[in-house]
């Protein structure tokens, strides 16, 4: 007993101290992490019930924000503008990226030179892919205009030009975030299994064949991920339009996420907005679980 | 596709057709050309005279050298502000990342404390939560604490991320205990333990956490477009994007701005390819 007492308080005091240095060490990371990352959260909550413009007194309105969004003509088609970029970005983006993975995944010559050039994009910002956009797709100097041109094709407007300029935006989200695509791909293309590939082949299926009823079934839980990944970058769409279009011309470009910045910073509308904000969560994060589970339910489907 | 498999293919596709060359080639130069094209003007651009830019068609090469539009940039913007402003942020936000992290990380990995498994689930739970429904709050918060219009503004967010104590975490989880052991009993403290026997083992993950930092924080757009009204205060991104709005059609002095925006991160990339690749498979996790 006499022995066996010190030694237990010896073991509680390691384990008091080791708490007080697990707290100590996971404290200030914590802090910053929850304080900007939850408690805004939740106050938005709070804002979203409430008329207020950062100055007045906040006046609370149960759920009136709600019931106009229903009416706002404008936030309805901000969101139709953020569907049409959803539903032209993410397909594009999951079969050029695949597509572009199925290449690189080779060994010939000049491979990594093409893996560079399709992969640096990577680091190009949204002001510096806005302003190479207002550059090469100028009217008057830009080089696709130029394109048609010789070409002797009409001169088009494309970022002035309501009718063009949501694709244009299009195509340079993709120049900017194909890359990413791929290599997410790419890594998936290295657990394809090679002998599945090898056997089929033995038994005289094609190229097309085996990409087709081998390669993608393989890699389905990546498309998966990639799908709701590029879905909910392309429904929260803002660097790109604020650094090219500013939501014009005549409105053709206001994305969901640029009306709402514009209603909280522009208009000043903090309970509108952060009405908007969770409606936008909400939506985003019922979307993901909805695609999870149909994924999984495809998945049991083909095993069964 | 297995290469046996592939130069079987080849072979006879080579036999038959008499190309020279792999025929991935054909998609693969065209795409690669494509994607590099527009940083390759925006340099050759930023070094053109006007007169190549506005004639008809516009030149490729430039006819002649010249440092006009760098010149301009200096002196009819804050250039050399937002570059120091952004160095400041990413550097800040890259050193406190890579400290606050791997505390944390080794913390929920290694050290039973009350509150561990809710700490990381919060942590967790906040690369779920987007910027857009974090904004007005931060702001209206920020406004209050008298941090808006100021470096901090833009460097809190960026002090500790979730993705960063994740990623720190598992690898600590992936670090045999054994070695931990032996220092353990020669009595060294767990931020000795930390510091000397398991951080070395780190570098990799350090490396991904300090370019996924970098590359976050320098091209941040949302945060400063409403955090900073004073352009002293502009980052290089806020700042080239409503510079742009002013001058619309002085592109060679644009494109200048966009070369010092992007050459550092350019340069980077070239240089640590590989790192920045691991970096990029893995940024789907980030919040």
């Amino acid at each position: 007993m006499s022995l066996r007492r010190p030694r237990r308080r010896k073991v509680r005091s390691l384990r008091v101290a080791e708490a007080l240095t697990g707290v100590a060490f996971v404290a200030p990371a914590v802090l910053v992490i929850v304080g900007l990352g939850i408690f805004p959260a939740a106050w938005a909550g709070l804002l979203s019930l409430q008329k207020w413009n950062g100055f007045n007194q906040p006046r609370f309105v149960g759920t009136d924000n709600f019931s106009r969004m229903a009416s706002d003509t404008d936030l309805i088609s901000a969101v139709t503008h953020s569907l049409v970029f959803t539903a032209l970005f993410v397909p594009a983006s999951v079969v050029l990226g695949l597509l572009l993975a199925v290449a690189l995944n080779r060994r010939i010559r000049f491979i990594g030179l093409y893996r560079t050039a399709i992969f640096v994009p990577f680091v190009a910002s949204a002001a510096v892919t806005g302003l190479v956009s207002n550059y090469v797709f100028n009217p008057e100097v830009g080089v696709v205009n130029n394109l048609f041109r010789v070409l002797r094709l009409p001169q088009q407007g494309w970022l002035e030009d309501p009718q063009q300029a949501m694709t244009v935006i299009v195509v340079m989200s993709l120049w900017g975030q194909l890359g990413f695509v791929t290599v997410v791909y790419l890594a998936a293309l290295q657990n394809v299994d090679a002998s599945c590939v090898e056997a089929a082949q033995v038994d005289g299926a094609n190229a097309v064949q085996c990409f087709r009823h081998i390669t993608i079934p393989q890699v389905m839980p990546v498309t998966v991920f990639v799908v709701i990944w590029q879905t909910i970058q392309a429904i929260q769409l803002f660097d790109l339009v604020y650094t090219t279009t500013r939501g014009g011309p005549i409105g053709s470009t206001t994305t969901l996420v640029y009306y709402l910045w514009q209603q909280a910073f522009r208009e000043l509308n903090f309970g509108y907005g952060s009405a908007i904000a969770w409606v936008l969560f909400v939506v985003t994060m019922g979307l993901t679980l909805l695609l999870v589970a149909l994924s999984r339910r495809q998945g049991s489907e083909q095993a069964a | 596709m297995t290469t046996r498999g592939e130069t079987r293919q080849e072979q006879r596709r080579g036999h038959r057709r008499q190309l020279p060359f792999s025929p991935w080639h054909l998609l693969l130069a065209p795409v690669a050309v494509l994607f590099a094209f527009p940083f390759v003007q925006m340099i050759m651009v930023s070094f053109m005279p006007r007169a190549d830019i506005n004639r008809l068609p516009p030149r490729f090469l430039p006819s002649s050298v010249t440092l006009d539009g760098y010149r301009g940039l200096l002196d009819r913007s804050d250039v050399l502000h937002w570059l120091l402003n952004t160095v400041i942020v990413s550097t800040v936000a890259v050193g406190s990342n890579v400290v606050l992290c791997s505390l944390a990380g080794y913390g929920f990995a290694r050290l039973r404390f009350p509150g561990r498994t809710m700490g990381f689930l919060a942590i967790l739970g906040t690369i779920m939560v987007p910027i857009q429904l974090l904004m007005i709050p931060t702001y209206v918060m920020f406004a209050r604490l008298h941090l808006l219009n100021s470096l901090a503004a833009l460097i809190v967010p960026w002090l500790a991320t979730a993705f960063g104590v994740f990623l720190m975490r598992q690898f600590f989880l992936s670090v045999p205990r054994e070695l931990e052991e032996a220092g353990l009993l020669d009595g060294a403290s767990r931020l000795q333990i930390l510091w000397r026997i398991v951080l070395p083992l780190a570098r990799p993950s350090l490396m991904t956490l300090a370019i996924f930092t970098l590359v976050g924080s320098w091209n941040d757009l949302i945060w400063p477009v409403i955090a900073i009204s004073d352009d002293h205060l502009y980052t290089l991104q806020i700042g080239l994007a409503n510079f742009q709005g002013a001058r619309r059609t002085e592109w060679s002095l644009l494109m200048a701005g966009n070369v010092v925006a992007v050459l550092p991160l350019l340069v980077g990339f070239l240089i640590a390819q590989k790192h920045f690749l691991a970096t990029m498979s893995l940024s789907g996790l980030k919040g």
